[in-house]
């Protein structure tokens, strides 16, 4: 259940860039999901619409997923996370930990664990959408 | 684009009472050991203790702590298991005993999962076991947990030494609060490293004598509890007690 603790988190930070930006009349919250991290989505918008409250209450969630492209430091090959197969015990850990990928997954050109994520890694806010205050 | 997870961490640590992240900048000078019996001998006192290995790349406090097979727990977040009256968390539930080799971004955007991520609960005392280096994590650290205060490990070595001079060197231009410096593995009597942290201005704690018998207690919490080393160090936490 990561998946509440991150909805936390987007809770919170949503509410601290509301705050300190002065949007006023939120409408939507765009939040972007990295595949590495293979978020239960289910989970994670009923832990939203259980956490968005107060003036939050009825803000429209978007939620958009962006697949893993990983790429070797070493040889310089890309690939996409999901052609990489792994067991559940090392999805789990790379669900609570995405940087384990380091320990599971490896170039599969060079064999390499020294690769990086270059999109796709966690959970994001895109954007935050209302009206500005305009006193 | 916001990273929120950085939203949630003094909310996550809010009813830890203190933080004290036992350092060093060098590596091999005891601080795993050093942070292991501390936070043993605060749990023995009656404390809430937490303890958390920060040593990503090469930890080795589940080895000392013999944790077991007990696993974090999935509650909304993740709930340290409790080994030997200590919340416990290391990057080992999750590596399978593989090597990870991060980078140092890596290795900061995995120190913030686990800050987001954590429920430590209420505890007196959160025990922080350094990796070597003042790189990622330490930055880090000075970044996200606010209030920590810093226990310093050296050796009576002038190569530790170096490093340890800058860390305190760092710790003050920040601001932070150091506790103290404790000179680990003193194999003959000198007041070198003594005069070296009073004249900077920080507190020296005292020395623990090199211990022949530790390497073989490891693993063995009675066994590590009833060391010189052990004893040693009790005597400078009933100190540090005044302190915090």
């Amino acid at each position: 259940m990561h998946e509440w603790a991150l909805a936390e988190a987007v809770v919170s930070a949503a509410s601290e860039v509301i705050e300190k930006s002065g949007i006023k009349d939120v409408t939507t919250i765009n939040i972007g999901i990295g595949e590495l991290q293979q978020i239960d989505l289910e989970i994670f918008k009923f832990a939203l619409s259980q956490l968005l409250s107060g003036r939050l209450k009825d803000t429209k969630v978007k939620i958009k997923k962006t697949r893993a492209k990983l790429k070797c430091r070493v040889c310089g090959y890309r690939w996409s996370f999901s052609k990489t197969r792994l067991d559940e015990s090392a999805k789990e850990a790379i669900h609570f930990v995405p940087e384990i990928a380091h320990a599971f997954v490896r170039c599969p050109k060079c064999n390499s664990p020294d690769f990086e994520v270059e999109q796709g890694r966690g959970v994001w806010i895109e954007n935050i959408v209302g009206k500005k205050r305009c006193d | 684009m916001i990273d929120p997870r950085t939203a949630v961490i003094n909310e996550r640590l809010k009813n830890v009472r203190n933080v004290i992240a036992v350092s060093s900048g060098k590596g091999g000078v005891g601080k795993t050991l050093v942070a292991s019996v501390l936070a043993l001998n605060l749990a023995r006192k009656g404390y809430k203790v937490g303890f958390f290995d920060l040593d990503f790349t090469s930890p080795s406090s589940h080895i000392v702590l013999d944790i077991g097979d007990q696993y974090p727990e999935e509650e909304k977040g993740i709930v340290p298991p409790q080994i030997h009256g200590l919340r416990y968390m290391s990057i080992v539930y999750y590596s399978a005993g593989k090597a990870t080799s991060l980078r140092g971004s890596e290795t900061s955007d995995a120190f913030i999962e686990l800050l987001t991520a954590i429920k430590w609960g209420n505890l007196d005392f959160l025990i922080l076991d350094m990796p070597p280096g003042i790189g990622d994590i330490t930055l880090d650290l000075l970044r996200f947990m606010k209030n920590v205060k810093f226990l310093v490990v050296t050796t009576p070595s002038r190569l530790a030494f170096e490093t340890v001079e800058k860390l305190l060197d760092l710790l003050r231009e920040t601001g932070n609060s150091v506790l103290g410096v404790i000179e680990n593995m003193q194999m003959q009597d000198s007041s070198w490293v003594r005069s070296q942290v009073e004249a900077k201005g920080f507190r020296y704690l005292g020395a623990l004598p090199f211990d022949f018998e530790l390497e073989q207690r490891i693993s063995n919490i009675e066994g590590i509890l009833m060391t010189k080393f052990s004893e040693n160090l009790k005597k400078i936490i009933e100190n540090l007690e005044q302190s915090v």
